[in-house]
């Protein structure tokens, strides 16, 4: 499941959705993003979350789909927010759920990795003053790399 | 051809959406970036480093020499930064 929103999200009353009902699942494993006060050693006071409407659920859907046909998973959820977040703030969530912990550990990573670098999302960061874009980082095309088959 | 412009590239044309009728030469992503390069300042700024652009063809990730149409929805904005903490924490040098 994708979910692509401004508002805040409660993990927990996530999960418990998630699994409602479920006697199949043996282990759910979930990551949250967080906004930090500081970026490559500079303030952060707030970060706007622009993203493309449409490509985001559709490549977060991809990667979700990815995920599935890689691990035996029984439930899988991507929450993304966008908009104006403060340090502190969640800012992203991947949840994964399966028989067994190693398939969930290893497709929440997968998640995490790919979605940093497939999914349509710009960062301004601004420290209070002066507003500056997040430019991309070599190494999470590194971190999203290592899945690759080769 | 509908074009969308995100984070800089937006600030940059000014613009964050519009239809547009390149010629018929316009057949690849390249080729539209190159017409657009040549209608103004703000879209020179926009388009002129190829190597801080990417663009997406009816919202799936696109290679520069990928085709496009008339009717296709084409977009052009910086590398994406999705996600929350780095996974190799980067400290400046």
């Amino acid at each position: 499941m994708i979910k692509v929103q401004e508002q805040d999200f409660n993990l927990a009353a996530e999960i418990a959705a998630l699994t409602r009902g479920r006697t199949d699942i043996g282990g759910v494993v979930s990551f949250i993003g967080l906004v930090r006060d500081v970026s490559d050693g500079a303030k952060v006071a707030a970060m706007t979350l622009e993203h493309y409407p449409g490509m985001t659920e559709k490549q977060l859907s991809a990667i979700e789909r990815d995920a599935g046909a890689r691990w035996p998973l029984s439930a899988s959820l991507i929450i993304h927010r966008y908009g104006r977040l403060l340090p502190g703030e969640q800012i992203m969530a991947v949840v994964t759920a399966s028989a067994h912990r190693q398939a969930a550990f290893e497709a929440a990573e997968f998640l995490v990795d790919w979605l940093k670098t497939k999914a349509p999302f710009w960062k301004l960061e601004s420290d209070g003053g002066a507003e500056s874009w997040v430019a991309a980082r070599d190494s999470d095309d590194e971190a999203a790399g290592r899945w690759e088959k080769g | 051809m509908k074009l969308l412009y995100f984070a800089w590239v937006r600030q940059r044309t000014g613009i964050a959406e519009e239809d547009a009728t390149p010629p018929d030469s316009v057949k690849t992503v390249l080729d539209l970036v190159e017409w657009l390069r040549g209608r103004g300042p703000g879209y020179a700024a926009a388009f002129g480093d190829l190597k801080a652009l990417r663009a997406a063809v009816n919202q799936e990730h696109a290679a520069f020499d990928a085709p496009i149409r008339q009717e296709d929805e084409v977009a052009f904005f910086p590398p994406v930064t999705g996600g929350g903490v780095a996974p190799v924490d980067r400290r400046p040098e």
